[in-house]
C-alpha cells in the first residue's frame, strides 16, 4: 500500500506524471494551473523525473509541441486551463485526430470575458466536441489517480485518443489534501510501457496529417468517432483493474444514496461533495434525495447514467458552465435530456446554472435545488433552467 | 480503386487517417497535365546535368552513358529545362492530342 | 555545445558530378509547372538525406505533397497546422533526445526539419518559431519564401517586396501594391542568436545544398531563407521560374550570404548587378510600377545591399568577386 500524507492536489498530479514516467512535458502557465507545472520542472531540475520539459512560449505552442512528441512516440503530458484551452484547441481537435495518446490535466477555470481565474466549467464544456476522453475528479485523490489511470486509457491500442483529466481549480487543485500516493512499484504494475502503434519512424516513414479531401473526410471522422465510442469499454476494465490492484473503485456514473430516491441532483467535479452534504442532511430529514455525479464526460455514459437514475421522478441538473444556445438551458442539462429523450419512463428535468466563475454553492444550494426541482415537477411547469445566486 | 482515389471503407483507414506507403504520390500521372514536352538533343548535350538538378519533378534521371533521359509520366511541360539548358540542347514541342 | 564555426571545420561541399542520387521528396506530387518552391525543396532534401523528419506547416509545399491517398514523402512527415511547424519539430526534437535518452530507441543522428512558406514564418507562425529558435532546439527551420500567401490565392504577407501586387494588396488608382518593405527574417534569426542562418536560391543549387547540408551539421537551431519562384503568383512564364531566382541574386533584391556565429560572410558578392528593372521585366506583379517607383525600390537595395555587405566586413563596391559555392 502507498503512503498517505498531506499534499496539494496540483502537486499529486504532477507526482502522477512522474510516477507514470513521462517522457516530455510541454507546458505553458495559466492560473490555476501553475503549481502543476511548476512541480513537474522542479522534479526534472532534480532529476527525480527523467523527462524533458520543454518551455514553450503559449499553450498553441504546449499542444503543438505535444503532438510532435507524441508521434516520436513519447509519452506526453500537459496542463491548462480556461484561455489556455480556448488558445490550444484548434490543436486538441487535431490532437484526437492523429490519434495520440497526450494526457492533460485541466484545472477547471471560467472562460474570458469577463476575464477570471476562478474555477467553472467552461473550459470543461469547451473541450467536449474535441474528440478528446475527459473524466472528471471530485478531489485530489480522484485526481491523482485518474491521472495514472489516464495514460493506461490513452494509450491503449482500442483507444488512441487524448485524454483530459478535469479538476476544479483553486477548489481542488489548490487544496491540501490527506491522500494514498501509489508507488512506483505499484504503478509500474497497472501501468504497461508506451508503445506507440504509428509513429514518425524512420524505418517505417509514414505521412501523418495529411490533406482530408472531400472523399475521405467523412470516413476518417466515423473512424475517430467509433474509436471515441469504443473507448467507454476499456476506460471501465481499466478502473476495473485499477480497483483490484488498489481497492479505489472508479465507474462512469458514481451514485450517493440514490436507493428509493425520488429526486436526485446530477453533479460534476468537487461540489459533489457539498451537494453530499446536504443529502445527508435531507435524508435525515426523511426526504428521498440523492445524487448522480459523472465521474466519465467524455465518451458519455448513456447506459449508465439511465441505470443511476432509474426510478427517480426529477433531476435537477446542475450546470456549472454555460452553452449560449439562447435557450434555457446548461451544456450538462441539454446533453440529459437528449439521452432521456426516448426513454419511456422520464424524469422531469430542472437545469441549476451555478458556481460561475467560483461562486460559492452551498450546502443550502442544494437543498434549494431539490426543493426547486420538486415544486416545478409538482406545478408542471415547462421545464426551464434558475440561475443560483444570481443577483437580479 | 481506392489505392488511386482514396475512396475507401472507413474501416480500411490506417490510424489517424495517416498515408502509411511513402512516396504514393509517384501514382498519380502529372505527364496528363502537359501540353508541351522536352525533347533533347543528344548531339547538343554535353551531360551537364543542369535539367536533372533543375527539373521541379525529377524528370531525369542520369543514364549509364551519363545522358540525361526524361520520364514522361510525370513531366508537365514546364520548360525549365529547355530554357536553362546552357547548350541549347532541349526543345520545347507541342504535345500532340 | 560547439558553435557552428567549430561543427563546419572540415565542411565538404557537394561535388556538381557527384551529387547524391536519392530523391527523399518524390515526384507525383502536385506543384504547378515550373514551381520554383518545390524545386528548392527537392534539393534540399537531397542535400539533406533520408534520416530526416519533416513537420510541415500548412502552404503550398503541403498541400501539393500531401493530398491523401498520395504522399510524396519518403521520409517520416508530419502536419499539424499552419502556424506551428516550429512548435510542432521542437516536440518531435525533445521527443526523439528524451527516447534516446532513456534507452527506449538507440542512438542515431537524425535532422530535425520544420517547414514553411513565408506566410507560416514571418506572419501566422512568428511566434512559435520565435519560441523554437529561443529554446536552442537541434533543428533546420527552413522557410520557402514565395512572397505571398499563395496556396490561398497569391495574398499578401509580410514578406511580400514593395510594389509587389497581390490580392490583398493589389495595384491599383490609389494603391502601388504593397506598399511595406520586405520583412527581415532572416535579421530576425540572428537576432535570436541563432548559429546559422542563411539566404538560399534554387539557381544556385549547389549554395543552396551546401547550406542545406551545414544547417545540418550545426548543433542547435539552423534558419535558412529559402527564394522560390511561384511562376503561377508572380505571372511569369512557367518556364522562367529560374531566371527570375537568377536575377534576384544578379539585382541585389535577394542577396546570398550566411551568418555564422552572428558573422556574417557573403556567399556571393554583386560585382556587376543587373538593375532591378530587369528583375521585374518578366513578373507581371510588378509591371504597374513607374520609373520613379523603380528608381526608389533601386535606391533601397543599393543601400540594404551595402549595410549587408558591411556587416559582413566587406567594402561595398569593392573589388573582386566573393563567392562561394
Amino acid at each position: 500500500m502507498g503512503k498517505r500524507i498531506g499534499i496539494e492536489v496540483s502537486l499529486a498530479v504532477s507526482e502522477a506524471a512522474k510516477l507514470a514516467n513521462v517522457d516530455v512535458v510541454s507546458a505553458y502557465p495559466i492560473t490555476p494551473q501553475t503549481h502543476i507545472v511548476e512541480h513537474l520542472s522542479e522534479l526534472v531540475a532534480d532529476g527525480h523525473l527523467d523527462a524533458e520539459f520543454i518551455p514553450v512560449e503559449s499553450e498553441h505552442s504546449a499542444m503543438s509541441a505535444c503532438i510532435g512528441a507524441a508521434a516520436a512516440g513519447a509519452r506526453t503530458f500537459t496542463s491548462t486551463c480556461a484561455q489556455g484551452l480556448a488558445l490550444m484547441l484548434e490543436i486538441c481537435y487535431i490532437a484526437a485526430a492523429l490519434r495520440l495518446p497526450i494526457v492533460m490535466a485541466m484545472a477547471n477555470r471560467s472562460l474570458s470575458g469577463p476575464i477570471s481565474i476562478w474555477n467553472d466549467h467552461g473550459d470543461l464544456m469547451m473541450a467536449r466536441d474535441s474528440g478528446w476522453i475527459q473524466v472528471v475528479a471530485e478531489n485530489g485523490q480522484e485526481a491523482f489517480d485518474l491521472t495514472i489511470q489516464a495514460f493506461r486509457i490513452a494509450e491503449d491500442h482500442r483507444v488512441l485518443l487524448p485524454v483530459i483529466v478535469n479538476l476544479d481549480g483553486f477548489t481542488c487543485s489548490h487544496v491540501i489534501e490527506p491522500m494514498e500516493m501509489l508507488s512506483q512499484e505499484e504503478v509500474d504494475r497497472y501501468l504497461p510501457p508506451y508503445k506507440p502503434k504509428m509513429w514518425l519512424d524512420l524505418n517505417n516513414p509514414i505521412t501523418m496529417g495529411a490533406v482530408g479531401i472531400p472523399d475521405v473526410y467523412t470516413e476518417a471522422k466515423k473512424a475517430q468517432d467509433e474509436a471515441l465510442k469504443g473507448a467507454k469499454p476499456v476506460v471501465i476494465e481499466a478502473w476495473a483493474e485499477f480497483a483490484k490492484l488498489f481497492g479505489r473503485k472508479y465507474q462512469p456514473v458514481e451514485t450517493y444514496k440514490t436507493e428509493g430516491a425520488d429526486t436526485l441532483l446530477v453533479t460534476m467535479g468537487s461540489t459533489s461533495e457539498t451537494a453530499m452534504t446536504a443529502v445527508d442532511q435531507m435524508r435525515a430529514a426523511g426526504r428521498k434525495v440523492g445524487i448522480v455525479r459523472i465521474r466519465l464526460y467524455r465518451p458519455f455514459p448513456k447506459e449508465e447514467f439511465l441505470a443511476a437514475i432509474k426510478g427517480a421522478k426529477q433531476l435537477a441538473v446542475m450546470d456549472r458552465a454555460l452553452a449560449m444556445s439562447g435557450m434555457e438551458t446548461g451544456p450538462l442539462a441539454t446533453e440529459i435530456k437528449s439521452v432521456l429523450y426516448d426513454q419511456a419512463q422520464k424524469p422531469y428535468v430542472w437545469n441549476f446554472i451555478a458556481g460561475l466563475a467560483g461562486r460559492d454553492i452551498t450546502v443550502e444550494n442544494f437543498t434549494e435545488m431539490a426543493d426547486g426541482v420538486e415544486a416545478a415537477a409538482a406545478d408542471k411547469l415547462p421545464q426551464g433552467a434558475t440561475w443560483t445566486n444570481v443577483r437580479e | 480503386m481506392a489505392k488511386e482515389t482514396g475512396m475507401m471503407s472507413w474501416k480500411e483507414l490506417a490510424l489517424g487517417c495517416a498515408v502509411t506507403r511513402p512516396g504514393s504520390a509517384m501514382d498519380l500521372k502529372t505527364g496528363d497535365w502537359r501540353s508541351q514536352r522536352p525533347v533533347t538533343d543528344y548531339e547538343k548535350c554535353t551531360k551537364c546535368g543542369m535539367c536533372y538538378i533543375f527539373c521541379p519533378d525529377m524528370v531525369y534521371t542520369q543514364k549509364p552513358d551519363g545522358f540525361f533521359e526524361a520520364n514522361m509520366y510525370y513531366c508537365k511541360g514546364c520548360g525549365i529545362c529547355a530554357k536553362e539548358c546552357p547548350a541549347d540542347a532541349i526543345t520545347m514541342v507541342e504535345e500532340s492530342v | 555545445m560547439k558553435s557552428a564555426a567549430e561543427a563546419l571545420k572540415g565542411f565538404k561541399k557537394f561535388n556538381p558530378k557527384k551529387l547524391p542520387v536519392e530523391e527523399p521528396l518524390t515526384p507525383g506530387h502536385r506543384a504547378c509547372q515550373g514551381c520554383g518552391e518545390v524545386l528548392a525543396l527537392r534539393q534540399v532534401m537531397k542535400a539533406l538525406g533520408h534520416d530526416t523528419i519533416v513537420a510541415s506547416a500548412t502552404g503550398c509545399m503541403e498541400i501539393i505533397t500531401s493530398s491523401f491517398p498520395h504522399s510524396a514523402w519518403k521520409v517520416p512527415w508530419l502536419h499539424v497546422a499552419f502556424e506551428n511547424a516550429a512548435a510542432v519539430v521542437s516536440g518531435i526534437e525533445v521527443g526523439y533526445k528524451a527516447l534516446m535518452r532513456k534507452g527506449k530507441i538507440p542512438e542515431k543522428k537524425v535532422t530535425f526539419v520544420g517547414m514553411g512558406g513565408d506566410g507560416a514564418t514571418a506572419d501566422i507562425g512568428m511566434q512559435a518559431l520565435s519560441g523554437a529558435l529561443e529554446r536552442g532546439h537541434n533543428f533546420i527551420y527552413l522557410c520557402f519564401d514565395n512572397e505571398a500567401y499563395m496556396n490561398t490565392g497569391i495574398q499578401r504577407s509580410s514578406s511580400t517586396p514593395y510594389g509587389a501586387s497581390t490580392t490583398t494588396s493589389p495595384a491599383g488608382k490609389k494603391s502601388i501594391g504593397q506598399s511595406t518593405w520586405k520583412k527581415n527574417m532572416a535579421a530576425i534569426a540572428v537576432a535570436h542568436g541563432t548559429p546559422y542562418v542563411a539566404t538560399c536560391n534554387p539557381y544556385y543549387y549547389l549554395d543552396l545544398m551546401n547550406k542545406a547540408k551545414k544547417a545540418s551539421l550545426v548543433e542547435g537551431p539552423a534558419y535558412l531563407h529559402i527564394y522560390s519562384p511561384c511562376p503561377t503568383g508572380w505571372r511569369c512564364n512557367p518556364e522562367e521560374a529560374l531566371t527570375t531566382a537568377r536575377l534576384a541574386v544578379q539585382s541585389k533584391v535577394f542577396p546570398l550570404y550566411e551568418v555564422i556565429d552572428g558573422k556574417y560572410v557573403m556567399s556571393r558578392k554583386i560585382t556587376k548587378p543587373k538593375p532591378v528593372s530587369e528583375y521585374f521585366a518578366i513578373q507581371r506583379r510588378f509591371r504597374h510600377l513607374s520609373e520613379s517607383d523603380i528608381a526608389y525600390i533601386q535606391q533601397r537595395v543599393d543601400e540594404d545591399y551595402n549595410k549587408l555587405l558591411l556587416l559582413a566586413g566587406e567594402t561595398p563596391g569593392g573589388e573582386g568577386e566573393g563567392k562561394e559555392d
